[in-house]
């Protein structure tokens, strides 16, 4: 499991590679919020490489979605597979965040 | 009598068997390889794709980090135990700690209402309830044990 970050253009893009669970979920949280420190503003995490979410995973995504909003940024998710779907769905959380089918969608979405 | 909501150590029927048995510290750094292990064993299974990719690694993966951060309170000397029995019809996780449990029923937060939606926490047990077909928990001799059960499709 490991998160990297790339910037595309003026969007900072975050790949989620194997599980986002209660064991790895603050490094992820650090490293977004670390940009967000050093003014960032547009956030772009996908999904395409995840295998699974628990639900601190998802605190976790509640999280940097309100600390984005709060200094003015913005956050989109993508490819999220149908299983991270229905996780979504179920928990509701697919109607606060903004979730493209493909990576480009979310790029062109800001 | 057993309180509400909680049950007992189940009976074992004839046509079931233990998959996977194993004893762990308290250290979130064991959940990972602990569910991937029972996610393999599950694969061999008449259970969906579905199941193995999402039920069964989520479900587990909150009932392990609930047995080590808040029944054993993270205190690595404490152990898990995680169980998996397979029978004819499901297959049941038990996820064992060395704390003093919880009420099952007192847990009634609806992490889906509006109100509830951007909290951080408290979709553990939301979570682990809509994914397997039945949550349970019982005191066994000086553990508090939570059982998943998830019948095979």
């Amino acid at each position: 499991m490991s998160f990297s970050i790339k910037k595309q253009g003026e969007i900072c893009v975050v790949d989620v590679e194997g599980q986002l669970i209660v064991g790895n979920r603050q490094e992820l949280k650090q490293k977004v919020l670390d940009e967000l420190e050093k003014g960032e503003k547009k956030f772009l995490i996908d999904f395409s490489q995840t295998g699974y979410i628990d639900s601190s995973g998802l605190g976790v995504l509640v999280s940097l979605s309100k600390k984005i909003r709060e200094q003015g940024g913005e956050l989109r998710l993508a490819n999220l597979n149908d299983d991270l779907k229905t996780l979504f769905e179920l928990t509701k959380l697919d109607t606060l965040f903004q979730i493209a089918d493909t990576r480009e969608r979310a790029l062109e979405s800001f | 009598m057993t309180p509400a909501g909680e049950t007992g150590p189940r009976r074992h029927d004839d046509h079931e068997r233990v998959a996977f048995e194993r004893l762990i510290p308290s250290d979130i750094r064991e959940i990972e390889p602990i569910v991937e292990q029972v996610t393999r064993e599950c694969r061999g299974l008449a259970l969906s794709a579905r199941q193995c990719a999402l039920n069964v690694p989520v479900a587990l993966t909150e009932a392990l980090s609930n047995a080590i951060l808040r029944g054993n309170r993270g205190v690595r000397e404490k152990h898990v135990r995680v169980r998996a029995v397979v029978s004819d019809h499901a297959l049941v996780l038990e996820v064992a700690d060395e704390g003093t449990g919880f009420d099952l029923d007192a847990c009634t937060i609806d992490p889906t209402s509006p109100g509830n939606l951007e909290r951080e926490d408290g979709r553990g047990l939301f979570l682990m309830r809509s994914l397997m077909d039945r949550v349970e928990r019982y005191a066994d001799d000086a553990h508090n044990v939570v059982r998943l059960t998830l019948n095979r499709s």
